[in-house]
């Protein structure tokens, strides 16, 4: 296959994650809005800092309001970052790529697109945001199910998969360290409903304030929290979850090709790290630099993939 | 009346259409209206797009699907068929000579400066012999119907004529929605196009090739109207779709870059223009070709189809002598007719153009698409007046053809059936033989009385029978 192929498709489902995860951040923002008496556009910011964009709105925007933090995640073309720009940059993706999509897997990017663009084309009221996100989450869910149901797996799937997960890799870090310092123990209103707040809306933000009850069987705890987003091989949106897919996806590629890159060893070491640490150590050694070089280390991988598999032009 | 492939002046079906006629008599409008939107419907879905240039909002449309077939029958088949192998035979005979012997200028029947003047022609190419000496391999000959048994060549698209994808789309839409008349008809069969088109590039790849010939569909990128069609024909081949940024000289064979190192390909079907297949030997600003891939070219390590310089076989002004260019390469009286063509660059027939222009059809010389043309009968007086500038100021850049009374076949609307006039555009591939697919787009202006079938403008598709008889 060739190299701008296997980019095409790692990209195109970064951006399909991407976009469902801009939708589920806004989601969680709304949903604070509504829990929250004050302060709300301190949370928007927090919202437009989870999704990486905060500096890019204030070049395009004088303040933070929730109008115009969701205007700018949902339908800002000039941020790659929102709804419409990363659902046309995977339709684009798909389109360049349309020969390695299966017809099921192909319709469902273009369908995606073709309603999403209708909708999103005028601002959208307040009152039609909750059903525009089920739709955004529904339509991703549909391409999702069109390419595991009728996808080869060979190494077209791998490289697809390998675009997920890192970008998922990427978002989950990303939100986990905005929100870093509502997690740390040292915080004087620990448990009162304040810090509740905040902590679901980081459940809520990977929808998983569900799944930890089930897990954890107690309120939310810090701790807790950390530890399921981190390193609960279970949890689909974990860091260690998302790393154990990428080896896994690397391995069929390297038994494939019969070649070991350094990608490998980078996802490998990633991997092994997450395995042996515990939440505690995490904290002691201070999680927003546990982030920060996680990050690096995820962007590594995404770069020696694409440098191992011809992505780009020398 | 313009010449109905339906029905007669008495309203009856002509033969080819009477299984069809038969049926439709039995359908409701209404339902064959839903119908029609089912199937508007799969093409959005599918994303059989074209793009048009220039316009930022629509940059993506559909191109409008009529259900009502066109039907030609056997044995008008085989009289056009024969036509157009004729004249493609004698297009690679002329691109063989032209880049040779010249013989044909030699011999007085075309202007020298025609040719060497012409921009379309290759100086690259001069004494270039593809291998099997084939220049154009896929062919897109537009043919116009006047009457019962009058068919014109209206061009020859010998570079890369386009729209085969929808000669299969629409047959595949036409079989889903209405299995039944398929029972009722016997149509001979388009899809194994794509199988033919693999076979037929493999089969001419350089002769130092060994085992399998690796094919590749050349594509400007995913912003280009045909792009669709570009990956359709290469994932129907089983072929990759490469970019110009895909590939690269190297040890002197063109390689694709894979996520397992450059591998060699054999033969590239490209749809890049000439101009910019190779920076280094044409524009020196394009992205969308390859550097070197000339001197690959000029030592025979791979096959170019269509071949690079073809477009001065289908140039407009060239186009005139196409009887002519028949007549001395295959020794024989031309099967198909030329549409008479007026050349603006001669003066008395500048002024004879710029009488009549109401009459007239008047053509940029290397437009398509229907841009830049004029259709003298349907364009208001001011039209006519800023065209007739146009012309004086650079009157060898325009042809001139009387506006021929196209034939019609009806389409579906509203209160049932209404004629539009349509042309048809079989595919030809030309390898060690000469294969025509029996069908081919159909292109129908959907507006009543308009002449002008390009999509671009407006225009829609059909579905194309060549029945078995």
């Amino acid at each position: 296959m060739l190299g701008r192929t296997a980019n095409g498709l790692f990209w195109m489902f970064r951006y399909i994650e991407r976009a469902e995860n801009t939708a589920r951040l806004i989601d969680a923002g709304l949903r604070m809005s509504l829990t929250r008496m004050h302060g709300e556009d301190d949370d928007w910011e927090s919202v437009l800092r989870s999704a990486g964009v905060f500096d890019l709105y204030l070049q395009r925007r004088d303040e933070v309001t929730s109008g115009e933090a969701i205007e700018f995640l949902l339908r800002d073309s000039s941020n790659t970052s929102s709804v419409v720009s990363a659902i046309e940059a995977a339709r684009n993706n798909g389109r360049m790529v349309r020969t390695a999509l299966t017809r099921e897997a192909w319709e469902a990017v273009n369908e995606c697109f073709l309603d999403l663009k209708g909708q999103l084309n005028r601002r959208v009221s307040g009152a039609d945001l909750p059903a525009l996100i089920d739709t955004i989450k529904q339509r991703t869910a549909v391409i999702r199910g069109a390419f595991h149901g009728t996808m080869l797996r060979n190494e077209l799937f791998n490289f697809s998969r390998l675009g997920t997960f890192v970008e998922r890799a990427d978002n989950t870090s990303r939100i986990l360290d905005v929100k870093y310092y509502v997690l740390l123990p040292a915080v004087s209103y620990v448990g009162s409903s304040l810090d509740n707040v905040q902590w679901e809306s980081i459940l809520r933000s990977v929808s998983a304030h569900r799944s930890y009850t089930w897990v954890y069987d107690d309120d939310f705890k810090p701790m807790h929290i950390a530890d399921f987003l981190i390193l609960n091989g279970r949890m689909p949106r974990s860091l260690a979850f998302c790393y154990d897919k990428i080896n896994s996806n690397l391995s069929y590629l390297e038994r494939e090709y019969a070649t070991r890159h350094a990608a490998h060893d980078t996802a490998a070491a990633t991997l092994g790290m997450l395995r042996e640490r515990e939440i505690q150590q995490i904290m002691d050694l201070g999680l927003h630099q546990f982030l920060q070089d996680f990050i690096a280390q995820n962007n590594q991988v995404a770069a020696e993939i694409a440098q191992a598999y011809r992505f780009y032009r020398d | 009346m313009p010449f109905d492939e339906m029905l007669t002046a008495e309203n009856l079906p002509r033969a080819p259409y009477q299984g069809y006629f038969n049926w439709h008599a039995e359908q409701k409008t209404s339902d064959l209206i839903k119908k029609s939107r089912d199937a508007e419907n799969i093409f959005r879905k599918t994303g059989i797009t074209f793009a048009v240039y220039g316009k930022e909002d629509a940059s993506e449309r559909l191109i409008p699907f009529d259900i009502v077939p066109r039907i030609i029958s056997g044995r008008e088949w085989r009289r056009l068929a024969q036509g157009i192998e004729q004249r493609v035979v004698a297009l690679n005979a002329f691109l063989d000579d032209i880049y040779h012997k010249q013989e044909i200028i030699k011999a007085g029947r075309i202007p020298r400066a025609l040719i060497e003047k012409n921009a379309a022609f290759l100086p690259q190419m001069i004494g270039m012999r593809p291998p099997g000496g084939v220049y154009t391999h896929i062919i897109g000959t537009d043919i116009v119907r006047t009457g019962e048994d009058q068919f014109y060549v209206l061009e020859d698209n010998a570079r890369t004529p386009s729209g085969v994808s929808y000669m299969l789309e629409n047959r595949e839409t036409m079989m889903q929605m209405f299995p039944e008349l398929f029972h009722l008809n016997k149509v001979r069969p388009v899809e194994n196009y794509p199988k033919l088109l693999r076979q037929s590039l493999g089969a001419l790849a350089p002769p130092g090739c060994q085992g399998k010939p690796r094919v590749a569909v050349l594509t400007p990128g995913i912003f280009n109207s045909a792009f669709y069609e570009h990956a359709y024909l290469a994932d129907q081949m089983g072929v990759e779709l490469v970019e110009g940024s895909d590939l690269q000289v190297i040890n002197g064979k063109v390689a694709m870059r894979t996520t397992r190192g450059y591998e060699p390909i054999d033969v590239l079907y490209r749809r890049v223009d000439d101009d910019f297949l190779d920076p280094l030997s044409f524009r020196p600003d394009s992205t969308l070709g390859v550097p070197g891939i000339m001197d690959v070219y000029r030592t025979g390590n791979i096959t170019i189809a269509n071949a690079p310089g073809t477009g001065i076989a289908d140039d407009k002004a060239i186009y005139s002598y196409m009887p002519e260019i028949v007549r001395f390469y295959t020794g024989s009286k031309p099967m198909l007719q030329n549409v008479p063509t007026h050349r603006c660059s001669e003066p008395e027939t500048l002024a004879y153009v710029l009488d009549n222009l109401a009459e007239l059809v008047v053509k940029e010389v290397h437009g398509s698409g229907g841009y830049g043309m004029l259709v003298g009968p349907a364009a208001s007086k001011r039209e006519r007046a800023e065209f007739a500038a146009k012309l004086k100021s650079r009157p060898g850049n325009y042809i001139a053809q009387p506006t021929l009374s196209l034939s019609t076949v009806p389409i579906l609307v509203k209160k049932g059936i209404a004629p539009r006039h349509v042309d048809l555009r079989p595919f030809v591939l030309v390898s060690d033989k000469v294969q025509i697919i029996p069908g081919g787009l159909t292109r129908v202006a959907l507006k009543e009385g308009s002449l002008v079938v390009n999509s671009s403008q407006g225009g829609g598709t059909k579905d194309t029978w060549v029945l078995e008889d």
